[in-house]
């Protein structure tokens, strides 16, 4: 049985766990707030912009002169999943159900006979996919270095997806994040990015109307196309940043009352045990009192 | 008779309004939008939208900067870089 002193130590070291995870606690939901505000303000533009090409994709003419990134390279057989997660643990299962929402995706083309590469933004989801996947990682951007994700970072991961896009090393790409619901639940998501999606074409109406284009329809998806690349990874970056902190914010809280059950059991036994030797201590002197 | 249009930014989603008519500084000159436009996309330059709430009446102006304007089934969307005031 442990000595008063061990379970002494025990309460101590649980007490001090329990500060910080407190304090853990404080600070993601002081970071959640400003997280949330972003990801709620990002959101009209990205999925405005998303509309716009998907509805652009859908009535456009696809003939050998479109754009590769609303055209698609005319194959289906090299997927990449680009998935985002956090860089930071602690957080619950954040990053973990991004991965398996990832892994699940890319098991089902990999059943369908494609192949499956990934790029990798953040550092959790690494290890996993390295694990089921080796040798399918072909990208990666660190962001463990940034704080506030902010459009350059997506940008420059946009790039970088594009460039390997035209050079032809894939033919479709998915984007795996969490969508923030509320402090209690993110939705892992899977989205197609490239090429775009068209939008389902209303009955009878709009799929045949011309849209007129200034200055010309190849200037503007040129500019257009890219750029809706850049948004949709800035919201799933700004997503994943407000979806972070919430699980952050709800594990550690988990923890801190976990913490909280144990302190009251070990200081239940403590109490105890305390007890129990000052009984002792008296048996022990009255017996000798009366053997006097 | 109204005109469905929204103004969004990168920051945030600025008006999603109806108006009469919206007029908007595309990159080939400014142009007016009423509800039944034909579909129509353009760049736009830097420059004020102005928003007529009903015919006749004083526009409100916002200055934009950069950006896309989309014509379409819904009325009118306007992708700006950013907005000035």
């Amino acid at each position: 049985m442990a000595s008063l002193k061990d379970l002494k130590l025990r309460i101590n070291s649980v007490k001090s766990t329990q500060k910080i995870t407190k304090a853990m606690k404080m600070v993601a939901a002081a970071k959640l707030r400003r997280a949330t505000e972003r990801a709620e303000a990002g959101r009209p533009y990205a999925t405005r912009l998303q509309s716009v090409v998907s509805s652009l994709a859908s009535r456009i003419t696809v003939g050998p002169q479109s754009p590769k990134l609303i055209a698609g390279t005319g194959k289906d057989e090299t997927h990449l999943i680009i998935v985002a997660t956090a860089d930071k643990g602690l957080a619950g299962a954040f990053s973990g159900n991004i991965v398996k929402a990832a892994r699940a995706k890319a098991e089902e083309l990999i059943a369908d006979g494609r192949e499956v590469y990934f790029y990798v933004v953040g550092r959790k989801s690494r290890p996993i996919l390295n694990r089921f996947f080796p040798g399918k990682i072909i990208g990666q951007h660190d962001t463990s270095a940034i704080k506030n994700p902010a459009y350059s970072d997506a940008q420059a991961i946009a790039d970088d997806i594009i460039d390997r896009f035209e050079s032809g090393r894939f033919d479709v790409a998915h984007l795996a994040y969490a969508e923030f619901k509320s402090t209690l639940s993110q939705v892992p998501q899977v989205d197609q990015l490239i090429p775009v999606v068209p939008a389902e074409a209303d009955e009878g109406k709009g799929a045949s109307a011309a849209v007129e284009y200034e200055p010309g329809e190849e200037e503007i998806l040129a500019d257009l196309l890219p750029k809706n690349v850049a948004i949709q990874i800035y919201r799933a970056m700004l997503e994943n940043q407000a979806g972070f902190y919430g699980s952050q914010m709800t594990a550690m809280d988990n923890a801190t009352r976990n913490a909280g059950d144990m302190i009251n059991k070990l200081s239940i036994r403590y109490n105890r045990q305390r007890q129990a030797a000052i009984t002792t201590e008296l048996v022990e002197i009255i017996s000798g009192a009366e053997a006097l | 008779m109204a005109l469905q249009f929204e103004l969004v930014t990168p920051e945030k989603l600025v008006r999603s309004d109806e108006a009469h008519m919206v007029v908007v500084p595309g990159v080939e000159g400014d142009f007016g939008v009423m509800e039944g436009h034909a579909p129509f996309m353009t760049t736009l330059k830097d420059g004020a939208i102005e928003i007529y709430a009903s015919a006749g009446s004083e526009p409100e102006r916002i200055a934009v900067s950069g950006g896309f304007a989309e014509v379409g089934d819904k009325g009118l969307t306007i992708l700006a870089e950013s907005i000035e005031g």
